[in-house]
């Protein structure tokens, strides 16, 4: 199979939805002309002309609803935020009208957008730049969320995002778009909500989503070493989410660790947890435990910053102790 | 700056506004008392609602459009009905200007299956997709960006519509007007801004939170603006149709602001007068600024009506408002199976969409099957258009 | 010859025990295996069992008392018996805790002085050993077991619903998590001990058997039914048998023992369920020699096995006190040669009850022909999925069907049935073969 890094399994997901149906357009800071912040859409404004790769002013709040509209009249917009950190300008767009007006019209005016963008810490970006925002959109019912940690599940989710006639937010890794890995060749579709176990193991359960994947596998790699066998279960979307897999690992294994990048307040892991304790109680040998971030806001400095975010020693040392080791 | 200032507050007082001469447009007697008609609808209606309201069949915020009519009458009556018209919360007659059935609005207060938005809107977010009336919103400013979305899609298609986005004054201090004007500028998006001024955001007079009159706002993004008298229904009318046609031609948006007057509070929950106006401030506005007043009594002068086309025009209007009431009155509530339709139209066959215990797998069944987008069918859905009355 | 009734291990981790409660008081008669008292261990409320028959002559520990594993708590006697020299012995076995004569650190153990009779719980301020006298209550709560100090047994989801899928007592389980916490390994290494464990060793070593004179009725029941059947005239019995309890308790104890490269079948269950309603039915598992019938004693099942050349039924001696592991890898063995035909002439001869399983043929209900002198075989069917109605519910569960053919001479078609009760409650309970 052939490789492809993250950037250009979401610049062929979008390219082959663009070709396929015309109401598709891209719109955001820097995609046409700058050949995208991330350099996502490079050669987007030539392929396909201004009309469908819209440059907008810094006005996040603004384009966001722009988008929303067009959608409420049919188009598929593709609103690009050039991070998610700058996305929180337009959440009043997201989630006052995107989420929710499908539902106050009585199911008249169906949204099918998708807000795709970077979203998590890099390196040394600090506190205003490295937010992970899962939770925001998760809350929310009327918002579908996919967060892909590989190339194949980038280009996968999106187009599924892009053919769903709900909004959808696109979380991606903001350290992934260099990530190298197989892509299927030809038409690719991850559906929403079904998780992939991307590693197989039988001791304990990292649960996770995202770029933490990647950390997961990692510690279960560590793991391996210590004879324990840890299964990596990635979400791959959060809403939907495929309860079922969670369940599946969690009688599997028994104990469960959940990683994610975000705050743990209210975060995406304490959802999955109570979602363990009410439907799965019996199958637990341990407290389930969760690796996230620092509690405190993104500090610059480069020490600070690597004990702010989960590590993959953090998620070994989780699985220990809930392998009461 | 002295200049705008100057401006600012000379353009509160009605006797200065920009309006055109006494005029009636040029219009015919049958667009003149379909206009009326529609006036004393819109004024019958909200009187019903307040009735309503006060009895306790329509909950929640409720805000009446009395002493406005002339706005949505004049602006709506300028337009095509393939034209899109988005507003705000205070929105009842401008549906029904728009084409929703009175009975289908007033089902929608009663929180009836039968509403406009099957119940689960309300007094502030009515909607009906089939004939173009995209919804009330209850984020003041929030709509602003969804109507250049609107104008988007228009120029996108190459289509000759025109979208009509009215706003409060209140809400052209927030930053989604702004944002939005400067894009809807910089792509030619055909859309008309109509700001209600109805002075008062709420209870905050515009002029102590604004420098510049709102019309002059436009100016920074080199959109074409004008205030008009917002109790004139011929003036409003005019304006809006003379901006619709040029938006129409691909010249891009422009912006109006209809002075006009609210004589109810901001809601129902809130008091007519107060520490923010005096009730001689309310009386006064009433008695010598009512749009309907205004365009009978322009009529009779020239003969165009008189008291009993005019009583004709008000038996109608209220023989139809109270079918609305006694329909809304005996249609059923929502189906309690309804609760978790119409929160997602695609609904996935994998996963869990969503995670309350009431709700595990029935959301699933529950919605019919799936409708297309922009088609017909999902256009049709709940909404009721005036012909089904 | 008396017996002392010593304060036992009821746990792996115990070191003493309290007397809670005593269930027989001095001067009543007891027989082995009967409840004598309840024993707080260091995780829960134990029973403690009698290990000889005879009269509950002298208790040693009163209610409330403590003593450590190993001490004499009770002397069990015949009721004319001179039991003078064991008291003694467990006074001075038991006085490690400086208490003198008196074996008990309870505060409410009795003072030596009183009347035997009166010995038995009677909290008394006057202690006889104060220093050595601590209360229940300030017993140390954090003991690195599964107990929380408020009788509380801590352990994981899992751990109980293992637990109670096998029939294992909680409290019977040293927990090794947190704060003692019982988790997963915990009751896997309970059940492995207690699959691999003999299941109880024999209190004392009974003869082989006990032959039992005929009574006149008896003697002319058998005439009248051989004249009618035949020398060996059979009668049956079927029974019916909700194997939902089995079959999971059978895939958790493969779990566990499957690192063992042990598997055991629901056939082996079975063996081991028969062999443990035989013990309590020792009618059933009996012969007739023509002068009387043959009450065994000792429980050896033959299971009948398909050879190339015919049947040929090799016999699991003591199947009633062999644990599941042991008894699956011994019939397992013993299958094998027999199919090879190298089984020694011991080694399929001398079964007191047989067993015919032909369920992994798809047979769902058959009878099988006794083979003499033994008075019984079971005809054991295929667990399949079958529908039934329980509480006017149909449901589908998972059934076995049992045909017991009986000897009518040794066995009356209501003792059979009472086996067949007792079989049925130990395949659907599968705890009741654990223990």
């Amino acid at each position: 199979m052939r490789e492809l890094t993250y950037r250009e399994a979401l610049s062929e997901a979008m390219a082959e939805e663009m070709e396929r149906d015309e109401s598709v357009f891209l719109m955001g800071e820097e995609v046409g002309v700058y050949n995208g912040a991330y350099k996502v859409s490079r050669g987007f404004l030539d392929r396909f002309g201004p009309q469908r790769v819209v440059d907008t002013p810094i006005s996040e709040a603004g384009f966001a609803g722009i988008g929303i509209g067009a959608a409420m009249v049919g188009l598929r917009p593709i609103i690009e935020f050039m991070t998610f950190n700058f996305a929180i300008l337009a959440l009043d767009q997201i989630l006052n009208t995107a989420a929710k007006t499908y539902y106050m019209s009585g199911g008249q005016i169906p949204i099918p957008i998708v807000f795709r963008g970077p979203t998590g810490a890099a390196l040394q970006l600090a506190a205003q730049h490295s937010q992970a925002v899962e939770t925001q959109y998760t809350h929310s019912p009327g918002i579908k969320v996919v967060t892909p940690g590989t190339p194949a599940d980038a280009k996968g989710l999106l187009k599924a995002a892009i053919r769903d006639d709900d909004p959808v937010v696109v979380l991606e890794g903001e350290l992934l778009y260099n990530v190298k890995g197989e892509v299927p060749e030809g038409e690719h579709i991850v559906p929403l909500g079904v998780a992939e176990v991307k590693r197989e193991g039988s001791d304990v359960s990292i649960i996770t989503h995202g770029k933490m994947v990647h950390v997961a596998l990692q510690a279960a790699a560590r793991l391996a070493k210590d004879q324990i066998s840890a299964e990596v279960l990635d979400l791959r979307s959060l809403r939907p989410l495929d309860v079922d897999a969670i369940l599946t690992t969690v009688a599997k294994t028994n104990r469960v660790v959940y990683l994610e990048e975000g705050w743990p307040l209210a975060g995406v892991g304490a959802e999955i947890v109570n979602i363990i304790q009410e439907e799965a109680f019996d199958e637990l040998d341990a407290p389930v435990l969760r690796v996230t971030q620092a509690d405190v806001p993104m500090p610059y400095a480069k020490n600070l910053e690597q004990l702010a975010k989960p590590s993959a020693q953090r998620v070994v040392d989780a699985c220990n102790r809930v392998l009461y080791r | 700056m002295a200049k705008s200032r100057t401006s600012l507050r000379s353009g509160l007082e009605t006797a200065d506004l920009p309006r055109p001469p006494k005029s009636l447009g040029g219009l015919s007697r049958e667009a003149l008392l379909d206009f009326l008609k529609e006036m004393l609808l819109s004024r019958r209606f909200e009187e019903a609602a307040e009735e309503a309201y006060a009895i306790g069949k329509i909950g929640g915020f409720c805000h009446l459009y009395i002493g406005q009519e002339a706005v949505g009458v004049g602006a709506i009556r300028a337009i095509r009905p393939d034209d899109y018209v988005i507003t705000a919360y205070r929105e009842h007659a401008q549906a029904i200007n728009k084409g929703i059935s009175p009975r289908a609005v007033m089902a929608e207060l009663f929180g009836r299956s039968t509403g406009c938005s099957g119940g689960k809107g309300g007094s502030m977010h009515l909607f009906d997709a089939s004939v173009n009336f995209m919804g009330g919103y209850a984020i003041v400013g929030g709509h602003v960006p969804l109507a250049a979305g609107f104008g988007w899609a228009i120029k996108y298609r190459g289509e000759d519509r025109v979208c009509l986005c009215f706003l409060g004054d209140a809400a052209v201090n927030q930053g989604s007007f702004h944002e939005t004007l400067n894009m809807a500028a910089v792509w030619k998006l055909p859309v008309v801004y109509v700001v209600e001024n109805n002075e008062y955001g709420m209870g905050t007079a515009y002029a102590r939170v604004s420098t510049l009159p709102i019309f002059e706002r436009a100016c920074s993004y080199d959109i074409p603006s004008t205030a008009v008298d917002g109790q004139d229904v011929v003036a409003v009318h005019t304006a809006v149709r003379e901006y619709a046609e040029r938006a129409r031609r691909g010249e891009g948006p422009s912006l109006i602001e209809a002075r006009t007057y609210r004589y109810k509070g901001h809601s129902m929950s809130d008091p007519v007068h107060g520490v923010y106006r005096s009730k001689e401030e309310v009386e006064d506005r009433m008695s010598h600024a009512d749009p309907i007043v205004l365009l009978r009594s322009r009529m009779e002068a020239v003969g165009l009506i008189d008291q009993a086309t005019m009583d004709a025009l008000d038996n109608e209007v209220r023989a139809v408002v109270a079918d609305a009431v006694k329909f809304a009155d005996a249609s059923p509530v929502a189906d309690p199976s309804q609760l978790y339709t119409h929160v997602y139209h695609s609904l996935d066959v994998h996963g869990r969409l969503f995670l309350d215990r009431m709700n595990r797998s029935a959301a699933k069944v529950s919605e019919g099957v799936g409708r297309g987008v922009g088609g017909g069918e999902a256009r049709g859905g709940v909404g009721a258009n005036r012909k089904d009355s | 010859m008396g017996t002392k009734v010593h304060m036992e291990a009821l746990s792996p981790t115990m070191e003493e025990g309290q007397v809670v409660k005593w269930l027989k008081g001095e001067g009543d008669e007891v027989s082995s295996g009967q409840v004598l008292a309840e024993i707080e261990t260091d995780k829960a409320t134990m029973e403690l069992v009698a290990r000889g028959d005879g009269v509950l002559r002298k208790i040693l520990v009163g209610e409330g008392g403590t003593a450590p594993v190993g001490s004499v708590i009770a002397v069990i006697a015949e009721a004319d018996e001179d039991i003078s020299a064991l008291v003694r012995d467990g006074r001075a076995g038991a006085a490690v805790g400086g208490a003198g004569a008196e074996p008990a650190k309870a505060p409410q153990a009795p003072p030596a002085a009183q009347p035997e009779r009166a010995a038995a719980p009677r909290p008394s301020p006057v202690a006889g050993a104060p220093a050595a006298a601590r209360p229940a209550a300030s017993a140390p709560a954090a003991t690195g077991d599964g107990e929380d100090g408020r009788g509380r047994v801590r352990a994981s989801p899992l751990a109980r619903r293992l637990a109670a899928d096998a029939g294992l007592e909680l409290g019977r389980v040293a927990g090794t998590g947190p704060g003692g916490r019982i988790i997963k390994r915990d009751i896997e290494a309970a059940l492995a001990e207690a699959a691999a464990a003999p299941a109880r060793a024999p209190a004392l070593e009974l003869a082989d058997y006990e032959d039992v004179p005929l009574t006149q009725i008896r003697k002319t029941i058998a005439k009248r039914l051989v004249q009618s059947l035949g020398p060996v005239p059979h009668f049956f019995l079927t029974i019916d048998v909700d194997m939902t309890g089995m079959v999971r308790a059978r895939e958790r104890i493969n779990a566990f023992l499957g690192a063992q490269g042990v598997k055991v079948s629901i056939n082996d269950m079975v063996i081991r369920a028969t062999a443990a309603a035989l013990q309590r039915h020792p009618e059933c598992n009996a012969a007739w020699t023509g002068e009387g019938i043959r009450r065994y004693n000792r429980v050896h099942i033959g299971v009948a096995v398909a050879g190339e050349e015919g049947l040929i039924t090799p016999v699991i001696r003591d199947a009633d006190r062999k644990g599941l592991a042991e008894l699956s890898t011994e019939f397992r063995e013993l299958a094998q040669r027999g199919r090879e035909k190298k089984l020694k002439p011991e080694e399929y001869t001398g079964s007191t009850f047989s067993i015919s399983n032909l369920g992994m043929f798809g047979i769902y209900e058959f009878t099988a022909v006794i083979n003499p002198p033994e008075a019984g075989i079971l005809a054991v069917g295929a667990v399949e999925e079958r529908a039934v109605v329980k509480g006017g519910q149909v449901v589908v569960e998972p059934r076995m069907r049992v045909t017991m053919s009986c000897d009518h001479r040794v066995i009356d078609g209501a003792m059979g049935a009472r086996f067949l009760q007792t079989l049925r409650a130990m395949l659907e309970e599968p705890a009741a073969i654990l223990m």
